[in-house]
């Protein structure tokens, strides 16, 4: 996305477009990504209900991958996560390993 | 046709906010401004005006209340002084950074401690960064006039930033003088219509307001805001010539006082500047080429046009009503900035005054007219920055 100049900026930082959130990918400030493991989930869907950002995904009520995008890496969705016989369905990862 | 009535410089600017009729005010009570927003709600509480007035728990919030109520669409008014506007200091920068053309009179008082309730420019010097524009008035009537204008300047589409007009506390808020209302419906026809910019309540198009900025683009903000105020002088002198046909008074970047062909002169703010003049008269009979200069437009400063007003001179005294601890006066740094580009300059020394209210009398001009005649004779001075009127 190309920066703009002072001249081409809004008077006082006023935002005109609605829903511009969507822009503005946030997914870069993670230190840990949380990794998925479908075969100890058990769909409850904590992990969407929980999510600060709209970063998990859902298709057809079944939960789907992470929207890498957003999600910013804050771990509630590991924390809640119950998992599979002790076994969590979302572990998180550091980045860059 | 105006109305010659005796009023303080509070009656006078509740009486311009009367005519104005904002939609929302905010206010918070703080001596010597009190009086001012107290006969502001007895407007609103007899009905003679439509505005929603909003008491709120401190200055802070009365700031606050009048950038949600600016930024939603309406036109906005408050007063404070002294320590209620240093109060307000964090909102000032979101109402000039969100560019609301929010309309304030400042009652100039001295800031604590320790505690003093009277006339000092402290409060609108520390505010003068905060990228509002500052008008300053000598007496009621200027405070009036300039009242009726800063809503104009402020709502001006190529400017939208807030104004603080500034009256010296009790000296002028307190004080009854002769002067001259102009009628309701001119002052009405004056101000216009409310034109909002962007504003909130459009709800056919949403938006968003006071957004984070982070390193790459707060630099840009910053640079297009100082554009803003370099369009502010034209706007005040264009305001200043449509008031002149309105009222028969005429208002300008500053008040050059006798200035054209004088030797020596003082460069003096608000109602200290009216005692000055007196004493400029009693040297001129004298026969000595005295003048003055009374900023108006403090922010954005008019370096230039101060800069020939005052090129001619041999040598200025620069009075401040406040501090700058460690520092020359504000005013002081504003007028040795303007001359400093010349190749030939005045010679220029700054006297601190009437600090808390402390009286400035036509004998602490005296002094300094003399002391600068002597300058001009000998072309030595030796201290630049000293106290006036102050007990050894």
């Amino acid at each position: 996305m190309k920066l703009k100049g002072w001249k081409e900026l809004t008077p006082g930082a006023v935002i005109l477009e609605a829903g511009n959130a969507v822009e503005f990918k946030t997914g870069s400030w993670r230190a840990f990504k949380p990794i998925w493991k479908q075969e100890n989930c058990i769909q409850c869907l904590f992990c969407w209900l929980y999510c600060p950002d709209m970063a998990v995904k859902v298709k057809d009520g079944k939960r789907a991958d992470f929207d890498y995008d957003y999600c910013k890496g804050c771990g509630i969705c590991a924390l809640e996560c119950p998992g599979k016989k002790g076994k969590k369905a979302i572990v998180m990862v550091e980045e860059g390993k | 046709m105006s109305k010659v009535v005796a009023a303080t410089g509070n009656e006078a600017v509740a009486n311009a906010l009367r005519q104005v009729n904002p939609d929302v005010c905010a206010a918070y009570p703080i001596t010597p401004q009190t009086d001012m927003m107290q006969r502001f709600s007895s407007y609103v509480s007899d009905g003679q005006v439509k505005t929603e007035l909003i008491l709120v728990e401190s200055e802070h919030s009365a700031m606050s209340a009048c950038i949600g109520a600016s930024a939603a669409g309406g036109r906005v008014a408050t007063a404070t002084c002294g320590p209620g506007l240093a109060l307000m200091w964090e909102m000032l920068f979101v109402a000039s950074g969100t560019r609301l053309p929010i309309v304030m009179p400042v009652v100039n008082r001295a800031l604590s401690a320790p505690l003093n309730i009277h006339g000092d420019h402290s409060d609108a010097m520390g505010a003068r960064d905060s990228g509002w524009i500052h008008l300053w008035s000598e007496n009621a009537q200027e405070a009036y006039d300039n009242t009726i204008q800063a809503f104009r300047i402020a709502e001006h589409m190529d400017i939208r930033l807030p104004v603080m007009v500034c009256l010296d506390g009790f000296i002028i808020s307190h004080s009854i003088e002769r002067m001259e209302y102009l009628e309701d419906d001119e002052v009405k026809k004056f101000v216009g219509e409310y034109k909002p910019l962007n504003p909130l309540l459009d709800l056919e198009h949403p938006k968003s307001m006071g957004p984070l900025i982070l390193p790459d683009l707060y630099h840009e903000f910053k640079r297009a805001q100082h554009e803003v105020m370099t369009k502010v002088k034209d706007v005040v002198l264009n305001v200043a010539e449509e008031f002149e046909i309105l009222s028969g008074r005429r208002y300008g970047l500053f008040e050059a006082y006798r200035l054209d062909d004088a030797e020596i002169a003082l460069v003096i703010l608000n109602s200290a500047a009216g005692t000055s003049k007196d004493v400029v008269d009693e040297f001129r009979k004298g026969g000595i080429k005295a003048g003055l200069l009374k900023p108006r437009l403090f922010r954005p400063f008019p370096y230039e046009e101060v800069a020939q007003a005052l090129k001619h001179l041999k040598a200025i005294c620069v009075l401040d009503r406040a501090d700058s601890f460690g520092g020359y006066g504000p005013l002081f740094m504003e007028i040795s900035s303007a001359l400093y580009p010349l190749k030939e300059r005045p010679i220029m020394i700054n006297k601190i005054y009437g600090l808390g209210g402390r009286d400035f009398l036509p004998q602490h001009a005296e002094q300094v007219l003399s002391e600068l005649a002597e300058i001009t004779k000998t072309g030595k001075f030796k201290i630049i920055k000293e106290y006036i009127g102050v007990r050894e």
